[in-house]
């Protein structure tokens, strides 16, 4: 006899205008079970949540809750229909109470007025199903964070869930806390309450969850029974690796005609930032291209952002050129000839409603000016040049950059800092979310940058990138450099363990 | 064959009607502000008059230079609603300098120290706007709202709350003087919006300007210092209410601390959004807070001169603001 699912998606598909957002998704959670989903930065999981929960609607797919097909419109639909999410920050009300918060949108009502005695009963007894016994009248922010999640949870299972999702619900947790929170879990799930449980910490899947479903680019590609799996194995279907089989060499843009000097462009020592980066360290040399390589969460974009004086660091020591301190704003990293190509396009590297003219001169404004007035001859002719050169596909140069495809607007954020003419340019993601041909023509053009000289520091998740592109690649994880493979040392193999931390051969 | 070409022409057709939809829309201020005038031919008694012409021309100068400031603020993504109130102390500060003793005895100087100083307060309002608004990362609507309030109070103390009559035929220059026929304040009007569009359109700092409303986080990782840039449009806007109130002062020959840009803001946030600023930032379109002060300027004679109720022209106001922000989603789209 089989059981009847809980919950089953089947051939789940959703674009955002032209993009694929997910494309052959596919998830099966049995009763009571919790079941985790895992996949890279942009492999469809929050897409996934979203539909399932009412946020999204779906192109094309079945969604059946306990055998029944269903259609919620909206998060609140779907959480009467037994759906409840818990998301990365715990949206509750701060400054209301503890029972405000567990019974809002389905207050006990008496003569049309919120009968409160009976709420506060509801509330303790809500609680009181995971061992918590607090003042249900104080407000919610007198509670710690954690207790705050648990009341959170406490909320949705009030609701008489039969599927609670939780979006890295660990994500602000201290270890102890953590404890308390897998303890809930199994609670829910021997209520027979079924989690899906999303996050990237994969050591905590393997403590707390039955299943876990991978997806890679907006598809389904697995689901296996925890016991079944290895974190080596999961990672590698995460990145779609074989962890036995080694890609082809060309297929991407990269050839490594450049070769590197011996000249230290940038030295990196104990870098921390209090957080999620804890003891990061790496070297550029001249000409060279070094790769950062890890997982999600592993503090990549947060060590490059200090570097580029975005952020401020804790702790650590930075050489650039023959500057020896941190940049404080990034206006001094750009003077100093360091460049920044941000991983998300749209919030931090196009002005959406500015044209490609005036975003490409943007960082050259101040050496360009000549009293306060920008040459406009200069810069028509400066833009031409780029757009011939990295063949930007757009009607104009006076074209809105919002109109452009994400390939072509990565070519023009690129020229933007090529037009500094920087010694140190910092890639991150630079060919994420851009189609085939636009990426080899953007991997060519870092190599090019690179053989003339350029030090290019290039964060990647995708192996193959740093694999035939990089020199060497230094490996975070946790916030920590684990591993800097090179030579014949840097191949997908010894990567793969290496971001999956199991790097004892290749650490170096 | 023949079905496909009838196909390719309704096609064809639909551009064109979209361009034309377009069109109407890109340029709909201006064509409302046609559309007002050609109404008001029609209705309005004595409408194609010169007085006409001066009568309106006067009164729209102040809200038009309010709202070049505003324009450049919003653009910014921020707003200011200190702008009355800075109009107020400013129009108060300059006849408190001339009237003084020492602008008794040299009446020459104390003009030009009495502009002077009347901007100056408004650049260091703007400037305080823009401070507060950087060092403690406040919005701007709570940040402005502390000089809103205290900028009138200080006025009021300045003049012990009386209206200040003044002769002073240079300074009332300002406010009822004509160049070549046409009202100083108006020309004055025009020459700060040539001046600051072309700022805008070729200076570094109108670049920053729009980096900054379009993207802060993108502007700042670009190199752009978004404090500088927001402490810049602040003042600007400042000076530009302190010119406004000595405008005010000039017309009436008193200063009145209590009356002096009342609800300015509203009215200059208004002619900005009627222009085409977008409350979100990253747009500056000078020219149209000119057009969007004329068509608010223009409603109000309308209704006043064909006898509607002073109360009426206020909701008339909303209507106009309503339409504005509702064609602007339109263009978003």
């Amino acid at each position: 006899m089989v059981e009847t699912p809980v919950l089953k998606m089947t051939a789940i598909r959703k674009s955002f205008g032209d993009v694929p957002a997910l494309t052959d998704a596919a998830l099966t959670i049995r009763p009571g079970e919790v079941h985790a989903l895992i996949g890279q930065n942009g492999a469809g999981k929050s897409t996934m949540i979203k539909i399932l929960n009412g946020a999204y609607r779906k192109d094309a797919g079945e969604i059946e809750l306990d055998g029944k097909p269903v259609r919620f419109s909206s998060p609140h639909e779907a959480q009467l229909g037994g759906i409840s999410t818990i998301f990365q920050e715990v949206n509750l009300v701060h400054y209301r109470s503890v029972t405000e918060n567990i019974v809002l949108g389905q207050e006990p009502k008496k003569f049309g007025m919120i009968d409160w005695p009976k709420a506060h009963r509801r509330a303790e007894e809500v609680l009181q199903r995971f061992g918590l016994n607090l003042d249900v009248r104080q407000p919610l922010h007198h509670c710690n964070i954690a207790v705050q999640q648990l009341i959170a949870i406490a909320r949705a299972v009030s609701f008489d869930a039969r599927l609670v999702i939780m979006d890295e619900p660990t994500s602000s947790l201290d270890s102890q806390e953590k404890q308390v929170l897998f303890r809930v879990i199994r609670d829910l799930s021997a209520q027979g309450v079924a989690v899906l449980y999303v996050s990237h910490h994969l050591e905590e899947l393997f403590e707390v969850c039955d299943r876990v479903t991978v997806m890679r680019n907006g598809s389904m590609i697995a689901t296996h029974e925890m016991s079944d799996v290895t974190k080596l194995g999961l990672v590698s279907e995460m990145i779609g690796r074989d962890a036995n089989q080694i890609a082809e060499s060309g297929a991407t843009g990269f050839g490594k005609t450049h070769a590197g000097s011996k000249t230290v462009v940038l030295e990196l020592q104990s870098l921390s930032n209090g957080t999620n980066v804890k003891d990061a360290s790496l070297i550029v040399h001249l000409g060279e291209i070094v790769g950062l390589a890890g997982l999600l969460g592993a503090g990549r974009t947060e060590t490059v952002s200090m570097i580029f004086g975005a952020d401020q660091p804790a702790g650590g020591n930075m050489a650039f050129k023959e500057r020896r301190s941190f940049f404080r704003e990034p206006a001094d990293a750009i003077n100093a000839g360091i460049g920044y190509c941000t991983e998300d396009r749209k919030a931090e590297g196009i002005i959406p409603g500015l044209s490609i003219r005036e975003n490409l001169t943007l960082a050259m404004i101040p050496r360009m000016a000549k009293r306060g007035v920008i040459p406009r001859v200069a810069e028509r002719e400066m833009v031409a040049d780029f757009i011939d050169k990295l063949s930007v596909k757009c009607a104009g140069m006076d074209q809105p950059i919002r109109e452009l495809s994400g390939g072509n607007q990565q070519k023009v954020l690129l020229a933007r800092w090529m037009a500094t003419q920087p010694d140190l340019l910092i890639l991150d993601e630079p060919t994420r979310g851009i189609d085939v041909g636009a990426k080899r023509e953007i991997q060519t053009l870092i190599e090019g940058l690179s053989a003339a000289g350029l030090s290019v520091l290039m964060i990647s998740s995708e192996f193959e990138e740093l694999v035939e592109g990089a020199n060497r690649v230094v490996v975070l994880q946790e916030g920590k450099t684990i591993a800097t493979l090179t030579g014949d040392d840097l191949n997908e193999d010894n990567l793969l363990a290496a971001v999956a931390g199991e790097a004892a051969g290749a650490a170096v | 064959m023949t079905m496909a070409k009838a196909k390719d022409m309704t096609g064809s057709s639909t551009v064109a009607k979209i361009n034309l939809g377009q069109l109407a829309r890109d340029n709909g201020t201006f064509l409302a502000l046609i559309a007002l005038i050609v109404i008001n031919m029609v209705i309005t008694p004595n409408f194609l008059q010169v007085q006409t012409l001066y009568v309106n021309l006067t009164q729209v100068a102040t809200i038009a230079i309010v709202a070049i400031g505003m324009t450049l603020v919003i653009a910014s993504g921020g707003i200011d609603l200190s702008v009355g109130a800075v109009m107020a102390l400013s129009g108060a500060l300059a006849p408190f300098v001339f009237l003084s003793e020492f602008g008794m005895a040299s009446p020459g100087l104390a003009l030009v120290l009495s502009i002077a100083v009347a901007l100056l307060a408004g650049l260091l309002c703007g400037m305080f706007n823009g401070w507060l608004i950087n060092q403690f990362a406040i919005q701007p609507i709570v940040a402005t709202l502390v000089l809103f309030i205290s900028a009138r109070g200080l006025a009021q103390v300045l003049t012990n709350g009386n209206l200040q009559v003044f002769d002073n035929p240079a300074f009332e220059f300002i406010g009822s003087g004509r160049v070549l026929g046409i009202p100083f304040q108006a020309l004055m009007a025009v020459v700060f919006a040539l001046i600051l569009s072309w700022v805008v359109r070729r200076t570094a700092y109108g670049r920053y300007l729009l980096a900054v409303g379009g993207n802060a986080k993108a502007a700042r990782l670009s190199g752009i210092s978004v404090n500088r840039v927001r402490l810049a449009t602040y003042a600007i806007c400042g000076v530009l209410a302190g010119f406004a109130g000595m405008v005010v002062s000039a017309i009436n020959s008193a200063s009145d601390a209590n009356q002096t840009g009342q609800l300015m803001e509203l009215d200059a946030i208004a002619a900005a959004v009627v222009g085409g600023a977008n409350l979100m930032g990253g747009k500056a379109p000078i020219i149209g807070a000119l057009i969007g002060a004329a068509i608010i300027q223009l409603v109000k004679y309308t209704l006043l001169a064909n006898g509607v109720h002073d109360a009426v022209a206020l909701i008339a106001k909303a209507v106009i603001i309503i339409l504005a922000v509702y064609f602007q989603f339109n263009r978003a789209e």
